[in-house]
């Protein structure tokens, strides 16, 4: 039974769409790694059956002897596992070569890890097409990108199991990683190196579309914010670009510039809140604007300490940040 | 009896018995009482004190590994806080690797290797006494400052710069960097004794090629030990000197390197699982050749797997590192070697296999350890197979499945050999054999609540979940594995505590052993249950690896050693040649007041550097009172004819 429970744990996560499974497939690495692992697993299970077979066996024998044969079996069991060995070295070796070495095509993303969010900033040769965001990643299926890795404090991981393997983000360094999403979907990614108080509360949303869809949401992203047209969310905005916020939260086109904090533009169209901590939805903004601490205890935004009716607007302007 | 000859120092056919006896508990005993007690340096009495201190870390470890179960059994629990929760996976980690794991398997082999050998105490007794010491100050000084809150949070890899001075203000990490110094101190100290004894102390004709597979697969650890621990040292010295002084070893905006920890440390941090690993193979070597009534099949195959494992060990750090972004070409050596590392456990596995099938296998409670262990250790092995292939380790790395993958090695591999050497050699420290019935309950328990609580892991790791997450969101799938984990290591928890309590129980009132309960080879088994403190009355000599099968009651012995003070005899390194006989030096109370001198000043400079200047005074007053060269004060020996 326990032999046969890596093989049906294979079998129930292919039949299960997660949105963060290492089985996913839904990128070219993920898809490599799904076949390398079968293979792995069909071999290892094949030698932990043999060890199991040659133990009850040598349990249920009720003779001595065979002392020459055990011998030539020593050298046949080198040699059998030094042989494969080197197959699934090599096997390992040539899905290795495969992965990262898609073509380039220009798409460039560059992720800064922050404790405890993740500032994403697409570049272009043109620097007024560069778009800034943060906490999500949206990506042309089928197509590769390069994604360049930064830290600004501690060692972070850029970890999209459905579509790729993980890399680091290194204080001092700059890793890369080139992706390739080819199903279209909702993934979700999160931090996978130890990074601190928060380090479980560091996650992002993938979302993998056509690339026309990409170029639209790119293109939405390149707009400044939204303006208020409601009384409340006037004042919300009056609050959010002259108060706190806007010393650490940038929202394009408003005073708000501050660099040090998520980027509120386009807030409410993201998915989640938090570094993936809440859905977003005008409850969950409305408790994390009034007391971030509680959700995510230890992440840098301070409580703030809105009145119930600066809350009421505040909420009211960011959830219209579509 | 007749009269002896009052200045006969030697024993020898003239001075045996009662009356050997009672000049040997004269020479070699300590004194009663505390100072006694604290002063002792014999092998028997440091083991088990060490032992001892080994299992409570390993309870106090465990406690935090249910606790953290309790908090992942439900998704978004708010049993504990990150900041509660992160200290307790960095201690269950810390504590385990370093105060449980190394230190038992040291523990186990200062308490039999010596009777192994057939030698009456280790070489630098003192030393030995002064290794448990700076353990046991470590690990309290770690567990004080836990439970004042100030437990180290960063991980028990602690990765700069999150270690650093900058993300990780305050002491903790301090403590736990100064907690590495405490047992490299102790650790190395120990590996020099086991080393030194291993290769100068055995019984006459026990040559390597007679050594008994447990004392080679030490022999092997202590070398490891000596290698591999001088890079954690610096490591954790320079991690203290960044936090401490303000330099910038691992800062990166000050021409540092953050990724220079993470070599150093895993140069040390694989071979650790060795350190901790081979002593266990050498436990179910001893254990599979007494239950099937022979010796392991093919002794120099398992003896040049042992060493390869030792040497292979240091070239497989980098697969901790496959996401850091090093070059690629290179990463392809590391999974070579991380894969050859499995030729000599395969090796090792097929010999056992060979063993109980070319012998008579008698299913005592060891036994099933060892089917135990088998059964368990090979798919911890053979999934460190799938993360030894860069693209997959990509994946699996940092996700339960490492958590499940490692669990399997330290506990299948490790923990199950352990739980069975002490079940075997049990009998021969108290002079009670434990109970089997209750010995094969707990063994049950145990391996059912392993399985439970592990194997699930590989799954929720393939599920994406991280490792070191203090909680998780609902809607991600992990909870029912989670909970299944959780209520296994409830079970598993049960099946160590019915372990305990065999002990305890057994300790009071088992069946009395005798000198060779077993029917075992070895020459621990030659002397009475327990042993005297001078462990052998005359030393045993050897002809064979088997030398209780071989020579039965006849096993011949040396004679000559003095009987009116602490001698040993030392033998060349390959052939055990007699050359010379070696005085041992006798209790003291300074390896003690050494350790306190050391350990104040370690735990001082935690708090400013100057404790390295002050307390260098007490620490070399201690030192030279130890080292001061004693005026002997026996009689000159008398002459020989």
């Amino acid at each position: 039974m326990r032999k046969l429970r890596p093989l049906l744990a294979c079998l129930a996560l292919s039949g299960c769409h997660g949105r963060q499974v290492m089985l996913g497939a839904a990128g070219r690495d993920g898809s490599m790694f799904a076949n390398l692992w079968l293979v792995f697993l069909i071999v290892t299970l094949v030698f932990y059956a043999l060890v199991l077979i040659g133990l009850v066996w040598a349990i249920l024998r009720r003779r001595e002897g065979g002392e020459p044969a055990t011998r030539t079996g020593l050298l046949v069991w080198v040699g059998v596992i030094s042989v494969t060995l080197a197959g699934l070295s090599i096997a390992s070796w040539l899905v290795d070569r495969n992965m990262n070495r898609a073509p380039f095509t220009g798409l460039t993303v560059e992720i800064t890890g922050h404790q405890w969010w993740w500032d994403v900033r697409y570049t272009s040769a043109d620097p007024s097409q560069t778009l800034r965001t943060s906490n999500q990643l949206h990506l042309p299926a089928g197509m590769p990108v390069r994604v360049i890795l930064k830290s600004a404090d501690v060692i972070h991981s850029f970890w999209i199991p459905n579509i790729s393997g993980k890399q680091d983000l290194i204080p001092g360094r700059t890793n890369d990683i080139v992706i390739t999403p080819e199903k279209v979907g909702l993934y979700r990614s999160q931090c996978a190196e130890y990074c601190g108080l928060e380090h479980a509360h560091m996650a992002f949303d993938v979302t993998v579309e056509p690339l026309a869809d990409f170029e639209k949401w790119w293109a939405q992203g390149l707009l400044p914010a939204r303006a208020p047209v409601t009384p409340l969310q006037k004042a919300g905005y009056a609050y959010v670009t002259t108060r706190e916020c806007s010393t650490c939260h940038n929202i394009a086109g408003t005073p708000a510039t501050g660099q040090v904090a998520p980027d509120l533009t386009h807030l409410a169209s993201r998915l989640s809140l938090g570094a993936g901590t809440y859905p977003m939805n005008s409850g969950h903004l409305a408790a994390w604007v009034a007391d971030p601490q509680s959700a995510k205890p230890g992440n840098k935004m301070p409580v703030i300490g809105l009145e119930p009716d600066q809350l009421n607007a505040v909420v009211s302007y960011l959830e219209s940040l579509k | 009896m007749t009269e002896l000859d009052p200045d006969l120092a030697r024993d020898g056919p003239e001075l045996t018995g009662v009356e050997l006896d009672r000049r040997l508990t004269a020479a070699w005993r300590r004194q009663p009482g505390l100072i006694g007690w604290l002063s002792t340096t014999d092998h028997k009495e440091i083991g088990k004190r060490y032992i001892v201190t080994a299992f409570v870390f390993l309870a106090l470890a465990g406690v935090l590994g249910l606790v953290m179960r309790a908090q992942l059994a439900r998704p978004e629990s708010g049993l504990i806080t990150a900041d509660r929760y992160n200290q307790i996976f960095t201690m269950h980690g810390t504590t385990m690797m370093f105060l449980f794991a190394v230190p038992v398997m040291e523990a186990m082999a200062i308490y039999v290797i010596p009777l192994m050998l057939g030698t009456r105490n280790m070489t630098f007794a003192r030393l030995n006494a002064f290794s448990y010491w700076m353990y046991l100050f470590g690990g309290t000084m770690l567990w004080v400052a836990f439970v004042l809150n100030t437990g180290p949070d960063a991980g028990w890899f602690s990765y700069t710069p999150l270690s650093g001075p900058e993300y990780a203000p305050g002491k903790r990490v301090d403590i736990w960097a100064q907690m590495i110094t405490f047992t490299e101190v102790s650790g190395l100290a120990a590996a020099v004794v086991m080393a030194t004894t291993i290769l100068k102390q055995r019984a006459p004709g026990m040559t390597l090629a007679k050594m008994p597979i447990f004392a080679w697969s030490m022999l092997v650890v202590a070398l490891m030990i000596i290698f591999a621990l001088p890079a954690v040292a610096l490591d954790s010295g320079m991690l203290l000197s960044d936090r401490l002084v303000g330099t910038h070893f691992f800062n990166p905006y000050e021409g540092g390197d953050a990724l220079l920890w993470q070599h150093l440390f895993w140069f040390f941090g694989h071979p650790e699982v060795y350190i901790i690993f081979l002593p266990a193979t050498g436990f179910i070597s001893e254990l599979v050749a007494t239950f099937s009534r022979r010796p392991v099949f093919a002794y120099p195959a398992v003896v040049v797997s042992l060493c390869a494992t030792g040497l292979l060990a240091f070239g497989l750090w980098v697969h901790h590192m496959f996401a850091t972004g090093l070059p690629r070409l290179g990463f392809a050596f590391y999974t070579a070697a991380s894969l050859t590392v499995s030729i000599p456990t395969g090796v090792q596995i097929f010999c056992w296999i060979a063993t109980i099938w070319l012998g008579r296998p008698q299913f005592r409670v060891p036994m099933l350890w060892v089917i135990g262990f088998i059964v368990t250790f090979v798919i911890g092995g053979l999934t460190g197979v799938m993360l030894a292939s860069v693209p997959l380790d990509l994946q699996l790395h940092d996700t339960y499945f490492v958590v499940a993958h490692f669990h399997y090695v330290l506990i299948g591999g490790a923990v199950f050999p352990l739980l069975g050497a002490v079940t075997y050699w049990f009998p021969k420290a108290t002079g009670r054999m434990m109970s089997e019935a209750l010995g094969k309950l707990s063994f049950a328990v145990t391996f059912v609540g392993f399985h439970l609580t592990f194997f699930p892991m590989h799954i929720t790791g393939m599920m994406g979940m991280p490792r070191r997450v203090y909680t998780y969101p609902a809607g991600m799938g992990w909870g029912t594995l989670n909970m299944i984990s959780s209520i296994g290591a409830a079970i598993l928890a049960f099946g160590v505590l019915l372990f305990v309590i065999n002990i305890i129980l057994s300790f009071r009132a088992g069946r009395v052993a005798g000198a060779n309960p077993w029917e075992a080879a070895g020459l621990e088994w030659a002397t009475t249950s327990p042993p005297p403190v001078y462990n052998f009355p005359h030393l045993p000599a050897v002809a064979s690896r088997t030398p209780l099968w071989d020579e039965g009651e006849g096993l011949p012995v040396t004679t000559g050693l003095r009987v009116d003070d602490r001698e040993l005899l030392s033998v060349t390194i390959i052939d055990a040649i007699p050359s010379v006989r070696e005085p041992s030096p006798k209790p003291t109370i300074w390896p003690l007041l050494s350790a306190i001198a050391i350990g104040v000043t370690f735990v001082w400079s935690i708090f400013t550097p100057w404790a390295l200047v002050f307390g260098l005074v007490p620490s070399a007053i201690a030192l030279t009172i130890w080292f001061w060269p004693k005026n002997p004060d026996v009689p000159p020996e008398p002459e020989i004819d």
